[in-house]
Parts: C-alpha cells; sequence; structure tokens
C-alpha cells in the first residue's frame, strides 16, 4: 500500500517543473503563470509513469537504500520526460512554423482522412504487436519474478535491478565495453586508411572497391565461421602462418584476451565492407578548395589529410561510431555463438549473450528483462546522442 | 633560346598531354596498386580460405594444403544430401524475398500517407512509427518470444516473418524521398482523377528505383542474417533458416568436419553476394543509410 504522505514527494518534481516550463513560457512571450501550472501538474504526475505499476514500492518501509536510490531516478525520470515531451508540444505550438512541414514543398493533397490511417494500418498493427506490446511487457517483466513454463509469478519490485549490482553483471558490462570498444576503435581506423587508399584515383578503381565492400554481405554467423576454422588453435591457419614465421601458435578461442581479440577482428572484417563504403562517400564529399588552399600554404600530404580531410568526415565517422557500437550490441551474437559461446570463462560474454543465456536457457525471464532495459537505455542513449549531433539525416534501425 | 623553351615545355607537357600522363601515371602510381592488391587479397582471405578449406578432406585442410583438394564433390554431398542445407537455403530465400517485399510495399504506402495525405494527428503518427527506431527486436526478444509463443506462432513461418514486415527505416525514407519529388506530380495525378494507389504504383514507384533498390539491399541482407530470433523461435529443423542451419553442420562425421562447414557458410553467403552486386548501383547512389532490423 502506497502511504499518503508518499504523495508529498512528488511535490519536489513538481516545484522543479514548475519553474522549468514558467521559464520556457516567459522566452516563448507567454504569460509565466501558465507555464508555472502546467509544469507543476507534469512534474507531478510525470514520476506516476513508473510509480503507479510499481505501486511507491521502492519508498515502502524496509527497503534498502539502494532500492530507494532507483526510486529516485525513476521519479526523476518520469518527470523528466514528461517535462520534455510537454516542452516539446509548446514549442510546436507556440513557435511559429519551427518544426512544421514548412521545409518541404507543400505536395498536393489527396482528400479523406480514412484512406491514410488505411495505409498506414499494416506498419501500425504490427509496429504495435510486434514492438510497442513487447516492449511495454518487457517493462512489467522485470518487476517479476518470472521463471518460463512456472505458472506462478511474484511480484519483486526492482529487485531484478539490484540483483545487476553484482560482481558477473560487471563482468559482462565490461565485456562489452572492451568489446565495442575495440571495435569501433581499430574497426574504424583501418576503414578509414582502406577507404582512403580506395579513394586514390588509378585506372580499375572501381573493382578495387567492389572488392573491398562486398564482405559487406557476409553474415555475422559466416564470419564466425570462418574465424572459428582459422584461428583453431590446432588445425587453424592463422597459427600455421605464426609458426611459419618462427612464432608459437596461440590458444585464441581458449584463453580470455585472445578471445576477445578474435570476436573483435572478425567483427571488423565483418563491419569493414560497410565502414569503407561509407567513408568513400564522405571522402568524396570533402571539400577540395580547402584541400588546394591547405596544399597552397605548404600543409603536407599528412597535414591536409589530419587537418582537413578527417575533421570534414567527422559527421560520418559520428555515424559510423553509432552503427559500429550497435553492430556490436546485438548482431554480434551469431559471430560470439559460433566462436566462444560466451567463453572461456565468461570472458566473450557481451550484454545481448548474457540476455539469451537467462532468459532462454535459464528461464530466468524477470532478471533478462531487467538487462534488457539496461540495453535499451545505452540504445536510446545513443539514438539521441545521434540526433543530436547530426539532425535526421542520418538514421538507423528500421 | 627556342631549345630551352622546349625543353621546359618537354618537362611539363606530361603532365598535361593526355598520352605523357598516361605514361608517367604507370609508373608514378605502381605502389598504389601493389597497396590496393594486397589489402584486397587480406580483406577477401578469410572467403579465400573458405573456399580452399571447403574443397578440401579434414587431412587436407590440417596439413595446410594451399592447393584445392579433392573433397568438394563428397562435401557437397554431405551437406546437400546428408544434412538440410538446400532446405535451409529454401527456407532463408523464401523468408528473404517475403520480408524485403513486404516491407517495401508497406514502407511505400506508409510514406504515400505520410506525404500526399493531411490527417489529425500526422506528427503523433510519425513519431509513433519513428520511435521503434529505438527499439531493435533483439532487445526484445524475451517478450516478443513470449507473445509470439502465446499467438501459437513458435514453430511456423509467420513467427518469423510477420513481426519484420514494417519498417521504421523504410517508411522515413520514402517519405523523404517522396517528399522532394516536384509537387507538379501530384497535382497533375489529382487532376486527372487518379487513385492515391494509382499514383503511387504508376508514378511514385517507377521514379524512386534507386530508393526502392537501396533498401531492397539492406531488407536482403538484415533478414538473411536474422540469428537469434530464428533460433529461438524455430525448433522445427525442416522450417530454420540457413544462418541457424549452419550449426548443425558443425559435426558431420565425428568431430568438428572443416570442408563442410565451409562450404555451407560460402554457399550460405552466395545469395545476399549476388543481391549486393546486382544492386550495387543503386545503393551506393540511393542514400546514406545503414543498419536495419
Amino acid at each position: 500500500m502506497p502511504d499518503p504522505s508518499l504523495l508529498l514527494l512528488l511535490a519536489i518534481p513538481g516545484l522543479i517543473g514548475a519553474g522549468y516550463l514558467a521559464y520556457e513560457f516567459r522566452r516563448l512571450g507567454r504569460p509565466a503563470t501558465w507555464g508555472a501550472a502546467i509544469g507543476a501538474a507534469t512534474g507531478a504526475l510525470g514520476p506516476l509513469i513508473f510509480m503507479l505499476p510499481l505501486n511507491f514500492c521502492t519508498f515502502e518501509a524496509g527497503r534498502k537504500p539502494l532500492d530507494m536510490l532507483i526510486g529516485g531516478v525513476l521519479v526523476a525520470a518520469g518527470a523528466a520526460l514528461a517535462l520534455e515531451a510537454v516542452k516539446y508540444v509548446v514549442r510546436v505550438r507556440f513557435t511559429p512554423k519551427a518544426l512544421g512541414e514548412a521545409q518541404h514543398q507543400q505536395q498536393g493533397i489527396f482528400r479523406g482522412w480514412l484512406t491514410p490511417f488505411l495505409l498506414l494500418a499494416p506498419t501500425l498493427v504490427i509496429l504495435v504487436l510486434f514492438l510497442y506490446y513487447p516492449a511495454i511487457d518487457n517493462f512489467r517483466l522485470s518487476t517479476l519474478l518470472a521463471r518460463l513454463g512456472t505458472p506462478r509469478t511474484a511480484f519483486v519490485c526492482v529487485d531484478n535491478f539490484t540483483r545487476l549490482f553484482h560482481e558477473d553483471y560487471y563482468q559482462v558490462v565490461f565485456n562489452t565495453l572492451v568489446i565495442s570498444t575495440g571495435i569501433v576503435v581499430f574497426g574504424l581506423l583501418i576503414s578509414l586508411a582502406i577507404a582512403y587508399l580506395a579513394f586514390q584515383q588509378v585506372t580499375g578503381i572501381g573493382i578495387y572497391r567492389t572488392l573491398l565492400i562486398w564482405p559487406y554481405a557476409v553474415s555475422p554467423a559466416v564470419a564466425g565461421i570462418i574465424f572459428l576454422v582459422m584461428f583453431d588453435p590446432v588445425a587453424g591457419v592463422i597459427n600455421h602462418f605464426i609458426e611459419l614465421l618462427g612464432g608459437t601458435g596461440l590458444q585464441w578461442i581458449k584463453d580470455p584476451w585472445l578471445g576477445r581479440f578474435t570476436i573483435v577482428a572478425a567483427s571488423i572484417w565483418k563491419m569493414l565492407g560497410y565502414n569503407v563504403l561509407f567513408y568513400l562517400a564522405g571522402l568524396q564529399n570533402v571539400p577540395k578548395d580547402l584541400l588546394e588552399a591547405a596544399a597552397i600554404d605548404g600543409a603536407n600530404a599528412w597535414q591536409r589529410f589530419r587537418r582537413v580531410t578527417i575533421p570534414s568526415l567527422s559527421p560520418i565517422t559520428f555515424f559510423l561510431i553509432v552503427t559500429n557500437v550497435t553492430y556490436a550490441f546485438f548482431d554480434i551474437f551469431g559471430t560470439i555463438d559460433f566462436l566462444t559461446k560466451g567463453g572461456p570463462a565468461g570472458a566473450t560474454k557481451v550484454m545481448i549473450y548474457e540476455i539469451y543465456e537467462l532468459g532462454i536457457l535459464e528461464y530466468d525471464l524477470g532478471k533478462a528483462a531487467a538487462q534488457s532495459i539496461v540495453l535499451f537505455l545505452l540504445v536510446i542513449g545513443l539514438t539521441v546522442l545521434q540526433f543530436r549531433t547530426t539532425g535526421q539525416r542520418v538514421t538507423y534501425g528500421a | 633560346m627556342s631549345t630551352a623553351t622546349g625543353q621546359t615545355m618537354q618537362a611539363s607537357a606530361p603532365a598535361l598531354s593526355f598520352p605523357g600522363r598516361l605514361r608517367r601515371l604507370i609508373p608514378r602510381r605502381w605502389y598504389i596498386h601493389l597497396l590496393l592488391w594486397i589489402t584486397c587479397f587480406i580483406v577477401g582471405f578469410p572467403v579465400l580460405y573458405a573456399m580452399l578449406v571447403s574443397t578440401q578432406t579434414n587431412a587436407e585442410v590440417t596439413s595446410f594444403q594451399f592447393t584445392p583438394g579433392t573433397a568438394l564433390e563428397f562435401n557437397f554431398r554431405a551437406v546437400m544430401f546428408e544434412r538440410n542445407l538446400g532446405r535451409f537455403m529454401l527456407n532463408s530465400v523464401l523468408l528473404a524475398v517475403v520480408v524485403t517485399t513486404g516491407k517495401t510495399v508497406l514502407s511505400l504506402l506508409a510514406g504515400l500517407a505520410f506525404v500526399y495525405f493531411r490527417f489529425p494527428g500526422k506528427w503523433l503518427v510519425f513519431g509513433f512509427v519513428l520511435a521503434t527506431l529505438m527499439m531493435p527486436t533483439e532487445i526484445l526478444v524475451i517478450a516478443l518470444f513470449r507473445f509470439v509463443s502465446s499467438l501459437g506462432w513458435g514453430d511456423t513461418f509467420w513467427a518469423i516473418s510477420v513481426p519484420f514486415l514494417a519498417s521504421a527505416t523504410g517508411s522515413f525514407l520514402f517519405r523523404q524521398h517522396f517528399a522532394n519529388l516536384p509537387a507538379e506530380l501530384s497535382e497533375a495525378a489529382q487532376l486527372d482523377g487518379a487513385t492515391p494507389l494509382q499514383f503511387l504504383f504508376r508514378v511514385l514507384v517507377p521514379l524512386s528505383w534507386n530508393t526502392v533498390g537501396a533498401l531492397a539491399v539492406i531488407q536482403f541482407v538484415y533478414v538473411w542474417n536474422m540469428y537469434l530470433w530464428p533460433m529461438l523461435i524455430i525448433k522445427n529443423e525442416a522450417l530454420q533458416v540457413v544462418q541457424v542451419g549452419l550449426g548443425s553442420l558443425r559435426n558431420v562425421d565425428a568431430g568438428l568436419t572443416y570442408g563442410p562447414l565451409m562450404l555451407a557458410a560460402v554457399i550460405a553467403s552466395l545469395p545476399p553476394v549476388i543481391i549486393f552486386i546486382l544492386l550495387q548501383k543503386p545503393f551506393m547512389s540511393g542514400f546514406a543509410i545503414t543498419r536495419d532490423k
């Protein structure tokens, strides 16, 4: 049962919301009192997005400080979400043509308001059933002690999340960060170097480019299989080459760090064509007059590359960082499943692999759902960052 | 005087006149060709090696023989007849064609609705569609698995196709593309009394082949490469897609058999590579877009 005094808790975001929207209204030249009223209501009601389903359980007597902290974060997040949404609506409403259709030329309009909904119906139905509903169900699952096959489920508040503050999960997060950083940093450096080479104007460059780009079509699973055979400690051709050069073969996928290296190498190879493709497109758009001006000022080739080309490529680089991170978060599953299955000793178990193991192999749906939400938050963060930086010019996802 | 000028002319002319430039180009640029050759070889090496291994017996693989082996026919028979590779391939082709076509059609319809109609809540609906960019199916597998199983769709073609028919990327792309077409088109179509669907398929689609082609490459490759979801929801081997099916080829006789596994991997990579090479032009010129789900 929620204690009525808990409602006082909502007064804090209410006050902050009042100030926030009062300021926003004044900036737009509207009465600040209205802003304060709307802001107070929004700030106070926003946290209920999370607190009603949870029934304020994080603030019950006997809860640990960590639960309270998560509760506090949820209250703040709910208020922030609601306030940002209201602020957006207010801006659209009160700023003439700020975000309207004005950028596009006006297209001829067909009549009828029902037809567009009929046209959109298949898309909307599928999105609701197979993305929105599972997303909501996932949030619900994350508060339950739910096991696949067991009919009884129990509400456990945020315990599934507090259980994540544990060494095992830190290890999974660490693996994810190490592997995605490796893929992004080395993958992009190698791709840029190759793209720069393929950008040179020599005869037959079109053929070279095709030869460099097509590995894009190879799947993560196939990349895993090929690297599994190449990096086999006994029969692998890589160890054979090392031995030919006078070294001793390495225990690749049987060693934690070498295992991570193998996963990173397979992923870099799989993403190479894709990255090169975008860097090639980017290199074509580097302003030639800037390069010429730099050459006239006496900059050598490296200085021109470092000071003109790389900065001009930064939007593409940022876009590729996001897509490569998304790749490292999700699509890498096939590669890992074939190469290491999360081993050795959990060294290549990344977040998506852990979700699969928990939810599907160990039937711990609640905890898997909680981990999905952690990953979800990372994706939202990335997407927001991407939109902030590059606007709507580039997108990812389906 | 004139000789001096002639010499200067000769010294600078080769850089300008065409045959001279060609003559100088080859010695000056040979190292770029060399570098490109080496790079192409390294990038292509994993697949070249896979092709090599797919012709070999285990003994030939482990003795690191770098000439084509003797077992291509045996390996082919093993994956095609002893194992279900043909079945897996057929399932994947069917799935990729259905989902790619469905996604393209639904995205075209959505683009049409967003650009050529005015309706209440348009921006809200658009935001609703666009927000799904942030919900990769992979994150939702656990909940999706529960939902799809509760529909009784476990082990059916529906389970791997229907959830992927809608596309925020596609809707977004076609919306952008249509919005930048000249307004005269839609005005003329309305004067002629064309219905929205006639307008879409007779006017818009023929003007959108680049976008359609680019989207088709991405969708096809995405669907073809799907792994986690089919692995979870499809248990019946006869319905399995090729990416997951490859896993069952690890052990053909006792122990890891490299040849059949590599051959299967190479065969499984052919359709997306063919699609990519066929649609390379629209893909390169079509747009700047990326990962799909």
